[in-house]
């Protein structure tokens, strides 16, 4: 208790971190992982592939190596910029992948009587997708969409390893202090534990809710 | 083409067609534009310069790469015999019929499931040495990929097995079995085959997760790119080392989801196997 309380300041201002790299991450890749989707199942062969490709690339990538990248080679490369901001895009841009992914599985899920009714009424791609296929894949969307984003909350920890801003560079400042390293990181542990449990909770009673609307 | 994304528009007539055709270019003109870009500042901040490469030639870099090669494989072998033998008796655990036994490997399969990989290679690495135990860098790694992905696999395995239709255990029970030949020799078999897709993926998973040892420092292929990077007598080729272990990874992960994609399929084609609803962890 003393370690966690001798370092309390330190602990939450580290979390702060952690839930801001979260949240900026999560809008991000959501974002972008719906753009990727619509292009995966756009009419224009050239869309399909640059999506599929991207989707291929990301997800057989280590997230560890796609942030090595942004830490390591990025300010080589092209210019300077905070770490926590291409942690950002780092984590943006691996999870889109698993967006678009979950995304495009919701719309096959949706009856194909539903756009053909659609195109019957004369709706065109946009319209059809918007307006009745989109509406309805959500549902069915929502609960795995969450895991992802219970992943990337998770994820955000590999950030720790380039930084400090960060939960996972806790045990750090403890052990600076001549504090307990094991007690630290289990008091990480546990902060995490309490993050992820709302959000599985959540999680499991959308899924009750709305698995039965079909 | 999937056929439930086909009915989203028609078959284009000539007008679509060439709006079509005009968007197709504009994509591919974007994305090559991308491209060039960054080749262009690789090739500006000299990441092709001969010099940064001649490490490419130095029998003891390759050997070290070599190495870093074989330290990333060793530990996905062994962190996915033990996550498989793992996930196969927190499975049972949570599948059994005492309550105290299902509570247990409930809690033990959520726990390990809400902590972050990262998280608790840091507790066996950096942790334990204060209450006295010395782990390595590699049995901190292996018994980190073993409990998280071994906790994933446990449930896919409890789906799979649940995904069994009731007829088969009723008419195993039914033939005289008990509990364990049920297991055995019924709902085993045809849980796993339906689920053998996810666990590929999850293999996969578990493959990409090794490169997180790079952050308590074992010596996999990322730890090796940023030891040989940094080495200023071969000019601090970062850039290069870093691509040629990106390539790599990619290739390993790219063959393992290969195998999980053929394996799918193979399982879609077949009559007898049970059609699971793709439940693949997602997890990242």
């Amino acid at each position: 208790m003393d370690v966690l309380l001798d370092n309390l300041n330190q602990f939450l201002t580290r979390f702060g971190g952690t839930i801001g790299l979260f949240v900026l991450s999560a809008i991000a890749s959501l974002v972008l992982g719906v753009l990727l989707a619509a292009l995966r199942v756009s009419p224009v062969p050239a869309m399909r592939a640059v999506g599929t490709g991207y989707v291929t690339l990301l997800r057989n990538t280590p997230l560890t190596l796609v942030l090595f990248f942004f830490a390591l080679g990025f300010p080589r490369i092209f210019f300077d910029l905070p770490f926590f901001v291409l942690a950002v895009i780092g984590l943006s841009l691996y999870t889109a992948a698993f967006v678009c992914e979950t995304v495009r599985g919701g719309i096959s899920t949706v009856p194909e009587g539903q756009a053909e009714a659609a195109r019957a009424l004369g709706l065109a791609f946009l319209p059809t997708l918007t307006l009745v296929v989109l509406p309805q894949a959500v549902r069915t969307v929502v609960p795995p969409l969450t895991s992802v984003q219970i992943a990337l909350l998770k994820n955000t920890t590999v950030a720790a390893g380039f930084s400090v801003f960060e939960a996972g560079g806790f045990y750090r400042a403890v052990n600076e202090q001549g504090g307990s390293t094991l007690v630290a990181l289990l008091w990480v542990a546990l902060g995490f534990v309490i993050l992820v449990v709302p959000l599985t909770v959540l999680q499991r009673r959308l899924e009750k809710r709305w698995s039965v609307a079909r | 083409m999937s056929a439930p994304t086909a009915v989203l528009f028609d078959v284009p007539g000539p007008r679509a067609r060439a709006r079509n055709a005009v968007a197709g270019v504009v994509t591919l003109a974007v994305v090559a534009a991308l491209v060039v870009f960054i080749i262009v500042r690789l090739a500006v901040t000299g990441q092709f310069d001969a010099d940064v490469w001649e490490w490419v030639l130095y029998e003891n870099v390759q050997l070290a790469l070599l190495d870093g090669l074989w330290n990333t494989l060793r530990a996905f072998a062994s962190g996915a015999v033990l996550a498989l033998v793992f996930g196969a008796v927190f499975a049972l655990g949570r599948l059994s019929d005492h309550a105290w036994l299902r509570r247990i490997a409930t809690f033990v399969v959520e726990a390990f499931r809400a902590v972050p990989l990262v998280v608790l290679m840091f507790i066996f690495y950096y942790g334990m040495p204060s209450i006295g135990v010395t782990v390595t860098t590699y049995a901190a790694v292996v018994l980190g990929l073993t409990l998280y992905n071994g906790s994933v696999l446990a449930e896919v395995f409890r789906a799979g097995v649940l995904a069994v239709p009731r007829g088969q255990s009723e008419a195993a029970y039914a033939l005289g079995l008990r509990k364990s030949g049920v297991m055995r020799f019924v709902l085993l078999p045809q849980g796993v085959r339906s689920m053998l897709p996810s666990i590929v993926s999850q293999l996969v998973v578990l493959l990409k997760d090794s490169a997180l040892g790079f952050l308590i420092l074992y010596p996999e292929l990322l730890f090796q790119a940023q030891f040989l990077g940094s080495n200023a007598a071969l000019n601090s080729p970062l850039i290069p080392v870093a691509m040629v272990v990106a390539v790599i990874y990619i290739a390993l992960c790219l063959m393992l989801s290969a195998l999980a994609s053929w394996l799918e399929r193979r399982t879609r084609r077949s009559p007898t196997a049970i059609a699971v609803a793709a439940e693949r962890p997602d997890d990242a």
